[in-house]
């Protein structure tokens, strides 16, 4: 049998990226019949689909966003376990998934189809840093390597995490009467600013804006040790909070919700607070650059390891990238998937 | 320098003006002289020169990043010193070593032969972190922006010293950086510095728009009449030229534009023609044998350093001017307009000065007459004219804009339909947004471009647009962006004129975009020759 390579099997749809043989779609982002879900964020895990395939994690917090909505069936997969989706095709025909860690968010998954001889990792988002939340980022042999570009210029370098946290312990020992307000994404970055902030000895109530509530709940489930987090809501004297750490998600940073808490100084932890308008759009104080996505360097060592021949490069900056993968002696494209947010979600 | 790129890294991220205040009075308490004056200086924008070139770093970051890289980077983040400060590779070996002062990198770049400004910076750029290299760039090309305004850094000084602010205005284009002498006598260490023999800018009185709502109706809900009594103000047209002070004194005189920078070389035909003293506030513009010039007559002037003899000849400069700030060497800001008025009608019959006008007395008995002047002001015959000026007979000239002391009223701008072409990032605050778009009407079954717009929209309808654009981006050239020809945006503008700049052959002034259309058809909108007729 001849090997065909992936360009033969895949490719873009309005709906998003789509398996051929299979007629499986990758993070689509219109309701489609079938589904692989590479993670929970709200971009890549939409509702609506009829049958989904992820990871448990990702199915659980799939089916606390959609109550009722998230599919009409799904099968759960766990990390390097391979499975046929279409088993009754001849041997030629067959497809198999496998999920690699991406060491994203928890649940999160790189996805390994392998179809006729040649294999593809579509890596979803991933990061290279360590994650207690998630196991690390696999290198995966492949023919083809579908990579994310969120971060794809060369003016972004992450600073290591503890040094952004105590940044905010900092900050706080110094305005010990203003209560530290910090923007999380609710999905995977507040967990680990909340982790970060436990490894540098915080071990104080850490408040947090309702909606982040459910999703820590969620994490702990998975054996995720947060320590004693507290909704605002149930805090009765909310003069209290002066000198405490206070999580909300990014949009109640400027919202009348904030404007309660006493002498709020605001801090808005993102890969994106390392330019400066940035933190300015968001009216952060204090920016914090954290992220769950590879710093460029990351990503061209990502690529390296990964060494695949061929390189297709989607949202984000993918024409940094591209021409970079380039330079390296890569083939590479930008696949043009729309439908993803660039800014607003990690 | 590593306490100057705190402080800015400070200020830069606070938003409350009370803490802007604080953390410089105590980086004033806690800084030694003559940095702390030259931080003022840089934060104030004072700065006389730039210590090097963008070229130079744009130079020196091509020899360390890849042009195409640097490129896409200069693209996405909007700002060259971000750019660049993000992108210089960071030199371990020496990160430890204790930068030099500020005042030792201005005094250094300021006596440095030209072939040592690039080793210099070279060395200083290596040692530096991102948030320094930044603050670096940005000092020594002088393009500082962190939410600092000069005025609230007069304030702030002020306050420092318990002094009002008005007697920093008087002081400040006086005073040059490092600002020791200032700095002392705020502290009570030395007495007020004498600036009476300095020909300086005194900063100009501002007008907010006229709000036909408030001003022209009774609001019948509170049964308020919240109306101008038009006895009680003086009306003028508003005319649409540089804003300018002339200032002339026995030691010398200068022309300065509404921020305070001396223009006095670009229109020597006007200061030549000077020969009285005193202080006025008017309008420049092209004035033949007392006949005003358009607008456009003005542009053939407008930044050009020297103008030439046949350029003067033919496009003279004058001033149409309005106000008075001293006569001869009186100050007169402290009388009511009415009497400045009096006052300057006295000085002009009498000096009769050559190449200058004044500002004419319009009058309206009630709110009907003034409407009619304001539709007079678009009129053919009124070159030069961009609306109505109302000003408070009793109102003393005070710096800033003070509250209902003048009032401007322009003309009803034209408005247009016509479809978003292209697209391209903003700068500053909205970097990486794509906020700026050129936009087209058609040409027979042709859409040709006439002009390009980045306001008039509000922070949520540039996030609806920057979406929008990502979502129908068809083509790219280099950093702009071809978009689907979809989208129909209400473009209002002040005036339409013939030009080679736009492929449509007109051009809009002051272009903005006053509503978003999503709903309209593209086919719908104007034509080259329905948006040619109105142009007058």
């Amino acid at each position: 049998m001849s090997k065909s390579h992936p360009r033969e099997w895949i490719e873009v749809r309005p709906e998003g990226l789509y398996c051929k043989p299979i007629g499986y779609f990758i993070d689509p982002h219109k309701p489609v019949e079938n589904a692989i879900i590479t993670h929970g964020h709200a971009d890549h895990a939409r509702p609506g689909n009829s049958s989904v395939i992820a990871t448990q994690a990702t199915l659980d917090i799939m089916e606390m966003r959609y109550p009722g909505a998230a599919w009409r069936q799904f099968k759960a997969l766990n990390y390097n376990q391979s499975m046929c989706i279409n088993p009754d095709e001849a041997p030629e025909q067959q497809v198999t998934l496998t999920f690699k860690p991406a060491g994203h968010i928890l649940g999160s998954g790189q996805v390994l189809l392998e179809y006729a001889g040649s294999r593809l990792v579509v890596s979803g988002d991933y990061k290279r840093r360590s994650d207690p939340t998630c196991p690390p980022f696999e290198v995966t042999d492949c023919d083809v390597f579908i990579t994310e570009a969120t971060f794809g210029l060369p003016v972004f370098k992450h600073p290591p995490i503890e040094q952004e946290v105590n940044k905010l312990l900092q900050s706080l020992a110094l305005f010990p009467q203003r209560c530290h307000l910090v923007g999380v994404y609710a999905l995977g970055k507040c967990q680990r600013v909340i982790l970060a902030l436990r490894a540098l000895g915080y071990s104080k109530p850490i408040y947090m804006h309702g909606a982040l509530i459910k999703m820590c709940e969620l994490y702990a489930r998975h054996g995720v040790e947060l320590g004693q987090c507290v909704a605002v809501n149930d805090v009765e004297d909310l003069t209290q909070l002066a000198g405490e750490i206070v999580l909300a998600p990014p949009s109640a940073l400027n919202d009348r919700w904030s404007q309660k808490l006493p002498s709020v100084l605001t801090a808005m932890a993102s890969g994106w607070m390392q330019i400066r308008a940035r933190s300015k759009q968001r009216n952060a104080e204090l920016p914090l650059i954290i992220s769950d996505h590879c710093d460029w360097p990351e990503l061209l060592q990502t690529i390296k390891q990964v060494n695949a021949p061929e390189v297709w490069v989607t949202h984000g900056r993918e024409e940094g990238l591209v021409y970079q993968a380039q330079q390296m002696g890569y083939k590479a494209q930008a696949l043009s998937l729309i439908g993803y947010e660039e800014e607003d979600i990690e | 320098m590593e306490s100057f790129s705190d402080l800015l890294e400070r200020l830069y991220f606070t938003n409350s003006t009370n803490t802007k205040t604080a953390i410089l009075h105590q980086y004033l308490k806690q800084t030694p002289d003559p940095d702390r004056g030259w931080a003022i200086a840089a934060i104030a924008a004072t700065l006389s020169f730039d210590m090097f070139k963008r070229a130079l770093i744009k130079q020196l970051i091509l020899e360390r990043v890849d042009e195409t890289l640097f490129a896409l980077s200069y693209d996405y983040v909007g700002e060259m010193s971000e750019t660049v400060a993000h992108l210089w590779p960071a030199n371990r070996s020496s990160n430890h070593q204790e930068l030099p002062s500020l005042s030792q990198v201005v005094d250094y770049f300021k006596q440095a032969q030209k072939d040592e400004v690039r080793e210099y910076l070279i060395n200083l750029l290596d040692r530096m972190s991102p948030a320094q290299r930044w603050a670096l760039v940005k000092l020594g090309t002088r393009g500082l922006r962190i939410g600092v305004s000069a005025r609230l850094i007069k304030k702030i000084l002020a306050e420092y010293g318990n002094k009002d602010v008005a007697e920093i205005e008087q002081l400040w284009h006086g005073l040059e950086p490092p600002y020791t002498e200032l700095l002392h006598w705020l502290e009570g260490k030395a007495p007020k510095p004498d600036v009476s023999q300095h020909v300086t800018f005194h900063p100009v009185m501002l007008a907010h728009p006229l709000d036909e709502s408030k001003h022209l109706q009774n609001s019948e809900a509170t049964n308020k009449d919240n109306t101008l009594r038009l006895d009680e103000w003086q009306l003028e047209w508003k005319y649409d030229g540089i804003r300018v002070q002339l200032v002339s004194t026995p030691n010398g005189k200068a022309l300065f534009s509404r921020t305070g920078d001396d223009i006095s070389h670009s229109f020597p035909d006007l200061l030549n023609s000077v020969d009285f003293l005193g202080v006025y506030d008017g309008e420049l513009l092209i004035i033949n044998d007392g006949v005003i010039g358009s607008f456009n007559d003005l542009q053939q002037r407008l930044n050009k350093k020297r103008p030439s003899k046949k350029l003067q000849q033919d496009s003279p400069a004058g001033m149409v001017v309005y106000d008075v700030l001293k006569l001869d060497q009186q100050q007169v800001t402290q009388l009511p307009l009415n009497i400045r008025r009096e006052k300057l009608e006295h000085w002009f019959a009498n000096t009769t000065p050559e190449r200058i006008l004044l500002s004419k007395e319009l009058l309206a008995a009630d709110a009907e007459a003034l409407k009619t002047l304001r539709q007079q002001a678009t009129d053919g015959n009124q070159n030069a004219v961009e609306g109505l000026m109302l000003k408070r007979k009793d109102s003393i000239y005070v710096a800033g804009r003070p509250a209902n002391h003048w009032l401007k009223w322009k003309r009803e701008p034209f408005i247009i339909d016509a479809v978003m072409m292209y697209a391209q990032r903003g700068h500053g605050k909205r970097s990486s947004y794509y906020s700026d778009y050129t936009f087209g009407i058609w040409k027979g079954d042709e859409l040709v471009p006439v002009g390009k717009a980045y306001s008039g929209f509000t922070d949520a309808e540039l996030k609806q647009l920057d979406r929008w654009v990502r979502r129908n981006t068809i083509g790219r050239f280099g950093p702009v962006k071809e978009v689907e020809k979809a989208l129909v945006l209400e473009v209002a503008f002040d005036s339409a004129h013939y030009s080679k700049r736009h492929k449509s052959g007109i051009a809009l002034r002051f272009p903005r975009i006053s509503r978003i259309r999503w709903d309209k058809p593209a086919n719908e909108v104007d034509t080259v020759t329905s948006v040619a007729a109105l142009i007058n």
